[in-house]
Formats: structure tokens, C-alpha cells, sequence
């Protein structure tokens, strides 16, 4: 018998199991919202053993109707390009809410309930597969986070949440326009509306809607990724956010929207995408650069990572619009990557603070290493995989991302390898700084204790692994991803050719 | 034998004027049980019978609804098709709240339980005649009977200088937007020489797309078009669409804050239901017209009601600005006039009548315990201490504001769908980017209950003595108005329901669009 999962008991479990948190005493609710994380972790491997990576089709699908109406159907679906930023959600939220069930002493309930919210949110946005479901859950993400942020960050937490939200809203409500204006412009004469992404890559559209409705999403994306220019909110948001929500808001946030690039815009727009490269190609290598620079001269450990990410998503926009297969793998390979190393990285962060005595500068840390040799292996190995050493399963993202790149847009690709060259060297400069060095005055030395141990060793384990064998992801991702592409492959294949004829 | 002029009396429908007996019908008995003293009558009888009889109105409407064409109830005069029979529940509901949040308000001791339920039910029935309005004389007297008694309400509070201010401010504008609106309808007869809308539309009666003139009057016509132009400056000032939108946020504010709540809902949509009557019915076959102009009118709406809400401190101050912005994004769904847009803007008044009571029931409950009145610090920290009204009040922000999971996402998905389809892409991004701005004051509003203490750069209203309903902590205060709470809450569930199940509000909305059958 087939194995079949429903994704919406997936999607919704954890808000269902917040609410009936919600009416329990916060000691029991919040175990049982960690209950029902550890739960899609459960579903989620089960979908991992059942995934035939043959095919590349779509699969587990939901599709039932929503709101008739505006054409609006309820379809979730998983298929190789959403299967592994789905397991990222899956595995990163269990240590974050861990990580919150133990250290929230205020108002838990309503901490626990925000953060379940959230990984709805966040599981409904990547399983969409219809684009007015998308774009409903890519808002509800910040709901949640605003709360989050503004509710029980440090600092000036309400500006930051503010700003945050603000700057994410406004690329999010013109993505709605974007959504809309697709829909109903591409609904042929006589046809039905309809936002499904299988649907609306059948049907056409003019070269000059394809483009004014790509920078609409491109918008959103990019706020949400971030990439320079629109990374104005992170710098505040990354200081005052609380650990945990961090963790979340680095980790898995950013990529939901470079995953709509794959998702929603090649595919859909592609015209409009091969019009684009050379900006996008622009924009990904200043990230990279400006990113890697500042990330060298912070002194806050938060906001050294806060900038290496933005220069990683530039990796990952690079390889996405080098419209090449192997940078398309490689970039969906990064963004799990990225993942995974930048949640270890804030809890290590968090905990160094703590031995130095609440200080996130790193001039007030040093000699951590000295009594906690876990702590500095686990550090060690995190930091290796985030400068991309090979072994590590982010060379390996890193490295096809560059292949991808030199094939076409060799300039782009060689000014890009100077990020990862700028990339060991804020990296190894962190480490050292933290771990060796003198000690700082309030700065003490001491070993992980068994819960950081349980939010930090899990993740780690799994970068190690997948730097052994990339293949888990390579395989199953390789036919979905080149099919994304495809279409926007064609179109700058067929560049001056009369094959672009299609749009009126 | 002298034969006597024969006068034929109009055939009458009775059960389709049946809601309308009900209101008015309660208001004289409101009218009359206000006159017994005691407690009994004053406290319970006289808000009971104006609910009852607002609950007998919606019982009567349910029972008449059918989709498709209008059935005339009065010939000539009164007709009722779903449209109507939509915005009639609309006023119902929120007549129904304003029963249950003026039960302890000062307005309705000071003026009286008698006269303030007898003129909020005369105002509802003036607004049930207008939207079933047939031709340009009833649609006035329904206009007229609908502000009369408005203008009373308002000035209800007859002990506070900003409540009379608010009702001799809303007095005068209202009467010049009824007299330019009185002065547009007489040169549409003057160019039509009907004042029956289907008279109107047969004598525009263009013939297709060809845009042949089969009816009478040439669509260029500059009487006609005059006439249409003084009618929309009318109508906007009733529905505070800019630049005649002066008047909201100083009426709103001195107003009672239930009649606020009443104005800011229902006004609004009976000023929508003439629009939609006069512009979609009886002049849409001019749409290529007044179509650009309106929607110019319904962006520089949205920016300005956006910018204005801004710089406000105090919550109904806030909540005006945010209904002229609303306003704007309601024009958007006239403008196109299509069957969609009539559609659309039938949903998303539906979908305003929740959050705005839900919002505005809170401000009332907040209001009347706190020495801060309705200024921001009066919600302060209500997500430690009232959770439930706090949770309205947030579910109500984030329904103006347009987020997803709530009713509002749903309403303005469906009015940029409209504005689209209607190729009119631009406005649908300005409803877009005024939504952006909007954020700013609807997300200060939700910081402000669950964020603690933080600085907001605006001057504070100034402080006021009130007697401490119960005790004065915010527990207690909801406890000791627990009708307040059940509005609130009642109207931030539908807010929420319908966000997540629109399916029921599309089902009335597509009957709404059967009810004009000229719109393509």
C-alpha cells in the first residue's frame, strides 16, 4: 500500500497543538507545542524514506477548493525543489522551540503560541502550490515574528519589529499585485481564473506584463531574502531579536523568498527573468562583496552573521539566475546549507554572550576553547562549513553554484570567489577572537550544558553527515530544478532566435 | 356626474416593505416606551424593543431574499433586489451594535434612551429606503431622513462642548454635500427628463460597444455631465471621500464614540449603496466618463486618508482617517463598473462592518474606564490585562490592514481582482501602497497593547477625570461591561472566520452582482 501524507495535517499541527496550548497551564503547553514540532520532524523523515528520487513530479498533493470564487484552490504538494527547505523547517524549529520552552519565563503561552504560528506559516508557504496560498502564507510568516520581535527582543525591540515588518510588508503587498495582476491578465479570453503554479506556467504572457509584475516579486524577494539594496531592516532586527526567533528568522525566513525565485518567477516569468539576469547577476555579487566586507569589520558576533547571510543568499540568487543547472542545484543546495550552519552559529552566539557575561562584542569574549572543548569542536565545525572548506556539504553548494556561473557569466563568477575567499577570513577571525585570544575581563570559560548541547549537537550532526554524502539532496533535487529553469533557459538560449514569438 | 381625477394607487408589496415597518415602527414605540418612567422602561424595555425590532427587520430580510432582479415594492419608487436587501443587513447589524454598546453610554442617558434608539432606528430606516431606491426623489428622502436624525446623534451629549461642535459641524457639511448632491440629481433630470434610474439609463442607453447612442441624450451631453459631477461631489461628502473629507475626524472624534461606530459603518455603506445605485444602474452606460475622474477621486483618497491617520493619537481621530483611506479602496470597486466590482464592494462593506465594530467597541470599552479616553495610552499593556479585547482589537488592525487569515485580506484580494479585471491595474497598486502606509498606524496600535512601554513621537491628548466603573484595573473594567466584550469579540470571530471560510460572504456577494442586470 502506497504511504500517504497529508501535508495540511502536517501544516497545521503545530497551530492546533498551540491552541490547545493556549488552554492549558503554560508548564504543559509549552511541552506540547515541542511535542507537535518533534511530530512534523516525524513526518517529515517519514516523507524523506518515502521520496522516490526517479521522479520528479509532484507528489502527496492536496488540491481541493478554497474560494471558488476568485479561483483560489486549497494545493499543497511536495516535489524535489520544496522537499528539503520543508525538512530544514521541520528539523530547525524543534531545537528553537526547545531552546524557548526552557529560558521563556515570560508570558510562555503566548511566546509558544507565536512561534507554532510560525512554522505554519512557514511549512504552508514552502507545500503551497497554489500562488494566492503562497502569498497568503508568506504574509501570515510576519505576523508571528512581529510579535516575537516587538513582544520580548532586547533593545529597542518596537522600531526594529517595526522596521522589519514594515520593510518586509511593503515587498509582500506588492508580490499580492504582482499575484493578482498575474492571474487575471494571464486567464486566456473566456477561461477560468486561476492562481495555480502548474496552471499559470501553461499559460502565456507579454514580454512587457511579464516584466513590470517580475519586479513586483522580485520586491518581495529580495526584502525577504535579504539582498543589498533592500536589506535595510537587518542589522536592527538581528541585534534585538531574541535567540531562538533568530535562529528561525535566518535560517528558514530568508530563504522562503529565494525558493519563490525557483518556485514562482523562473518558471512563470521567464521572458521577464532572462530580461532581468544581468541586474539580478549585479545585485548577487554586490551582496556577496558588501556582505563579506562589512561581516569583516563588526565587532557584534550577531551582526557578523547578519552580514555573512547576506552575502550567502547573493551566492544563492547568483547561482539561481546564472540560468544553469548546475547553479540552480547548487543554490537550492546552499539554502539548506545556509540553514544549517547559521542556527548552530546564533545558538553558539547566545551561549558565548551568556560566559561573557551578557556581552555579544567579541572584543569581551575570548578564551572560551580553554575549559570547553565540545563547545570548540562544535564551533569549530560550524565555522568550517560556513568558510565552505571542502568535506563540508556547503563547498559543495558553493562549488556548483560557481560552476554554474563560469559556464556563462564567467566575470560574475570570478569576482564572486572572492566572497568565499573574504568568507574564511571573517570566519576564522570570529573564531579566534571568541575562542582563543586572551580572555575578556568578564569572559569565563565553561561547557556546554546538556540543553544547548541538545539545540546545537543534532544540527551540527547533520551538516557532518551531509558533507559526506551530498548526494541525499543531490539526487532527489537535480529533476525538479532543472526543470524550473527550463523555461527561462530556452527563452535566453533562444535569445534573438523568433522562438520568443510566444509573448504578443 | 363629475368624474373625479382618478388616482391609481401604486401596487404595494408588503411582505418586501415589511423590514422597513419593522424599524420604523419600532422607532415610534421606542419613542413611546421612552416616555414611561422608572428604570424598567428606561434601561431595559426601551433598548429591548429596538432590538427586537432590528432583529424582526433581519428575520423579514432573510425571508425575502432571492437573487436576480429587483422586485418593485412600491411601484416607481421602492424596489428590493438582493443590493439592497445586502446593505439593509449591513445597517441592521450595526444598529444592533449600537443598541448593545450605547446600553451604559452617557449619550443615551443624556439624551434620553427614547430618543436616542427612536432616532438610531429612524436613521436605519432612512438608510433601508435609500438602498432600495428607484428613482431620484425617494433616493432623497431617504438621504435626508438617514442625516437628520444623524445630526442629533451626534450632538447627543448635550453636556460636551466637542459632542454639540461635532453635531453643528456635521449639520452644516452635511447640508451642503445634500444640496450639491440635490442640485446634480436636478440637472440629471434636467439632461434625462426622468428621475426614474431606469428611465435615466434607457435615455443614456448607449448601444453596445460601438458606443452608438440609442437613447436620447448624447453621453458627452455637458448637463448630464455636470449633473453627474455636482452628484459625486454630494456623495462624497457623505462618504467622506477626499477632498471632502474635512468633516470625519473632527465628527468622529467629538461624536459619542457608539454613534461614531454607527456613522463610521453604516453611513458609510448607505453612501455606497446611492453610489452604486446611481453610478453603476443608472449611469453606467457613461462609465468611459466619470470612470477615470472617479478613480482619480479614490487614489487621492487613499493617500491622503493614509497620511492623515499617521500623525493621530487618538484612536477615533486614527479610525476616521482609516475609513476616508477605506473609502478610497471601496471607490475602487465603483469605478470599474462591473458586475466584479459591485461584487467586491458589496463583500468588503461586509467584511468593514466587522472590523470597525470590533475596533470600535473596544475604543468604547477602553474609553469609558480610562483617564486617557481614546488617546493610544488607553490600550496600553491590554494584552496583559484584557487579553480578549486586546485580541479583537489586533484582529481588527490586521483586518483593516489587510492581512492574511483575516477578512480584510480576502475583501481587498477581491477589490484588487476587481480593479484589474476592470483595467484599471494602476488603482489596484494604489490600494496597494496606501495599504503599505497604512501599516504604520495599525501596526502602532497592536505594539502599543502587547509591546509594553516604548516612545511614540506624537503629543499625548490631555488627561481626564472619570469615575472608575469598577474598580481600575482592566480585568475588572471588561468584567463590568460584558456587552462591550461580547461585541468585540463577536465581530473580531466573524473578522477572523470569514478570512479563513469566505465562502458564505462570497455566496451573498455573488447574488449581490445578479441584482443590476446591465453591468457586464
Amino acid at each position: 500500500m502506497p504511504f500517504t501524507i497529508h501535508l495540511s495535517i502536517m501544516v497545521f499541527l503545530p497551530l492546533a497543538a498551540a491552541l490547545v496550548a493556549a488552554l492549558l497551564p503554560a508548564k504543559v503547553g509549552r511541552w506540547l507545542v515541542v511535542g507537535a514540532t518533534v511530530g512534523v520532524l516525524g513526518y517529515v523523515i517519514a516523507m524523506l524514506i518515502d521520496f522516490d528520487p526517479e521522479s520528479g513530479a509532484l507528489r502527496y498533493v492536496t488540491d481541493d477548493n478554497w474560494i471558488s470564487e476568485l479561483g483560489i484552490r486549497w494545493q499543497l504538494g511536495v516535489d524535489g525543489l520544496n522537499l528539503f527547505l520543508i525538512a530544514l523547517t521541520a528539523l530547525l524549529w524543534v531545537p528553537a522551540t526547545l531552546w524557548a520552552a526552557l529560558r521563556t519565563d515570560e508570558r510562555p503561552r503566548l511566546f509558544m503560541f507565536h512561534m507554532a504560528l510560525a512554522e505554519t506559516a512557514v511549512l504552508g508557504a514552502f507545500c503551497a502550490q497554489d500562488l494566492a496560498v503562497f502569498v497568503v502564507f508568506f504574509d501570515l510568516m510576519l505576523v508571528p515574528f512581529y510579535f516575537l520581535i516587538g513582544g520580548w527582543g532586547s533593545g529597542d525591540r518596537v522600531a526594529a519589529t517595526t522596521k522589519f515588518v514594515i520593510y518586509t510588508l511593503v515587498g509582500s503587498l506588492l508580490m499580492l499585485a504582482g499575484a493578482i495582476a498575474l492571474g487575471v491578465l494571464s486567464t486566456p479570453a473566456g477561461g477560468e481564473l486561476s492562481f495555480s503554479l502548474a496552471e499559470l506556467e501553461e499559460r502565456s504572457l507579454g514580454e512587457g506584463t511579464q516584466q513590470w509584475i517580475f519586479c513586483l516579486f522580485a520586491a518581495a524577494f529580495l526584502v525577504k531574502a535579504p539582498l543589498f539594496p533592500l536589506h535595510g531592516w537587518v542589522v536592527d532586527a538581528y541585534r534585538s531579536t531574541p535567540t531562538p526567533v533568530l535562529v528561525l528568522l535566518s535560517a528558514v525566513l530568508s530563504k522562503v523568498g529565494v525558493y519563490g525565485f525557483l518556485k514562482i518567477v523562473l518558471p512563470i516569468l521567464p521572458e521577464a527573468s532572462e530580461h532581468f539576469q544581468e541586474l539580478m547577476l549585479i545585485l548577487a555579487v554586490f551582496s556577496i562583496l558588501y556582505g563579506s566586507i562589512l561581516a569583516f569589520s563588526q565587532d557584534e558576533a550577531r551582526l557578523v552573521v547578519a552580514y555573512s547571510s547576506i552575502a550567502q543568499l547573493g551566492f544563492i540568487v547568483l547561482g539561481i539566475f546564472a540560468l544553469d543547472d548546475k547553479g540552480a542545484q547548487g543554490a537550492l543546495m546552499q539554502m539548506v546549507n545556509h540553514g544549517l550552519v547559521v542556527a548552530p552559529l546564533f545558538f553558539i552566539i547566545a551561549v558565548l554572550s551568556v560566559r561573557a557575561g551578557g556581552s555579544a562584542s567579541l572584543a569581551q569574549m575570548g578564551g572560551m576553547a580553554l575549559r570547553a572543548p565540545v563547545l570548540a569542536a562544535l564551533f569549530l565545525v560550524v565555522t568550517l562549513a560556513t568558510l565552505a572548506m571542502p568535506g563540508t556539504p556547503n563547498f559543495v553548494g558553493e562549488i556548483l553554484i560557481l560552476f554554474g556561473t563560469f559556464e556563462d557569466k564567467l566575470v560574475y563568477g570570478l569576482v564572486a570567489s572572492v566572497g568565499i575567499a573574504l568568507a574564511a577570513v571573517y570566519m576564522i577571525r570570529v573564531f579566534q577572537l571568541s575562542m582563543h585570544n586572551r580572555a575578556g575581563p568578564e569572559a569565563r570559560s565553561a561547557e556546554l550544558s546538556g540543553l544547548d548541547l541538545a539545540a546545537i549537537l543534532p544540527v551540527t550532526a547533520v551538516i557532518v553527515a551531509l558533507g559526506i554524502y551530498p548526494q541525499l539532496i543531490l539526487d532527489r533535487t537535480e529533476e525538479t530544478t532543472t526543470a524550473k529553469i527550463q523555461a527561462a533557459i530556452e527563452v535566453s538560449d533562444g535569445g534573438a532566435g523568433g522562438e520568443t514569438a510566444v509573448a504578443e | 356626474m363629475i368624474e373625479l381625477a382618478q388616482i391609481q394607487a401604486p401596487a404595494i408589496d408588503y411582505q418586501g416593505l415589511a423590514p422597513l415597518f419593522a424599524t420604523i415602527g419600532g422607532s415610534i414605540l421606542v419613542i413611546v416606551a421612552g416616555l414611561f418612567r422608572g428604570p424598567l422602561a428606561q434601561r431595559v424595555a426601551v433598548p429591548a424593543l429596538a432590538a427586537a425590532s432590528l432583529v424582526v427587520a433581519i428575520a423579514f430580510t432573510v425571508v425575502n431574499w432571492e437573487a436576480g432582479d429587483s422586485r418593485p415594492i412600491i411601484e416607481g419608487a421602492l424596489a428590493i433586489d438582493t443590493l439592497a436587501l445586502f446593505l439593509s443587513m449591513i445597517f441592521y447589524l450595526a444598529g444592533l451594535a449600537a443598541v448593545v454598546l450605547s446600553l451604559r453610554a452617557d449619550v443615551t442617558r443624556e439624551a434620553g434612551p427614547g430618543e436616542f434608539m427612536g432616532l438610531l432606528l429612524g436613521s436605519i430606516s432612512g438608510m433601508v429606503i435609500l438602498a432600495g431606491a428607484e428613482n431620484l426623489v425617494t433616493l432623497f428622502i431617504g438621504l435626508e431622513l438617514l442625516s437628520i436624525p444623524l445630526y442629533v446623534l451626534c450632538a447627543g451629549q448635550v453636556r460636551k462642548a466637542r459632542s454639540l461642535e461635532a453635531g453643528l459641524k456635521y449639520l452644516v457639511v452635511g447640508s451642503v454635500g445634500s444640496a450639491t448632491l440635490l442640485y446634480g440629481l436636478a440637472l440629471i433630470y434636467g439632461a434625462t427628463g426622468s428621475t426614474d434610474f431606469a428611465g435615466i439609463a434607457e435615455a443614456i442607453g448607449l448601444e453596445g460597444v460601438s458606443g452608438v447612442s440609442s437613447g436620447t441624450v448624447d453621453a458627452t451631453d455637458p448637463l448630464l455631465l455636470t449633473g453627474i459631477a455636482l452628484s459625486a461631489t454630494g456623495l462624497a461628502f457623505k462618504a467622506s471621500v477626499a477632498p471632502f473629507h474635512q468633516w470625519t475626524p473632527d465628527v468622529y472624534e467629538g461624536a459619542p464614540t457608539p454613534v461614531t461606530a454607527f456613522m463610521a459603518v453604516a453611513t458609510k455603506a448607505a453612501a455606497f449603496a446611492i453610489i452604486l445605485r446611481l453610478f453603476d444602474q443608472a449611469l453606467v452606460d457613461v462609465q468611459l466618463q466619470w470612470g477615470p475622474a472617479l478613480a482619480v477621486l479614490a487614489a487621492v483618497t487613499i493617500a491622503i486618508g493614509n497620511a492623515g491617520a499617521i500623525a493621530q493619537r487618538s484612536l477615533k481621530r486614527m479610525l476616521a482617517w482609516s475609513g476616508v483611506a477605506q473609502a478610497g479602496y471601496l471607490l475602487a470597486g465603483v469605478v470599474v463598473g462591473t458586475q466584479l466590482g459591485l461584487q467586491a464592494t458589496a463583500f468588503y462593506l461586509a467584511v468593514y462592518l466587522f472590523m470597525n465594530v470590533a475596533a470600535f467597541a473596544v475604543v468604547i470599552g477602553r474609553e469609558r474606564v480610562s483617564e486617557h479616553g481614546d488617546d493610544l495610552d488607553s490600550i496600553r499593556d491590554l494584552g496583559r490585562t484584557s487579553p480578549a479585547l486586546a485580541w479583537s482589537m489586533t484582529i481588527a488592525m490586521f483586518a483593516l490592514a489587510g492581512i492574511p487569515g483575516t477578512a480584510g485580506f480576502i475583501g481587498k484580494f477581491y477589490l484588487i481582482d476587481a480593479s484589474v479585471a476592470g483595467e484599471y491595474t494602476w488603482l489596484g497598486i494604489a490600494i496597494v501602497v496606501g495599504s503599505m502606509i497604512s501599516l504604520v498606524y495599525y501596526l502602532r496600535v497592536i505594539a502599543v497593547m502587547w509591546m509594553g512601554r516604548f516612545e511614540i513621537e506624537l503629543p499625548t491628548l490631555a488627561r481626564r477625570r472619570v469615575k472608575p466603573l469598577e474598580g481600575w484595573s482592566p480585568e475588572a473594567d471588561a468584567r463590568a461591561q460584558p456587552e462591550v466584550l461580547a461585541v468585540a469579540v463577536l465581530a473580531a470571530a466573524a473578522t477572523l472566520v470569514f478570512g479563513i471560510v469566505p465562502s458564505p460572504l462570497f455566496d451573498l456577494a455573488r447574488d449581490v452582482g445578479t441584482s443590476i442586470a446591465g453591468l457586464s
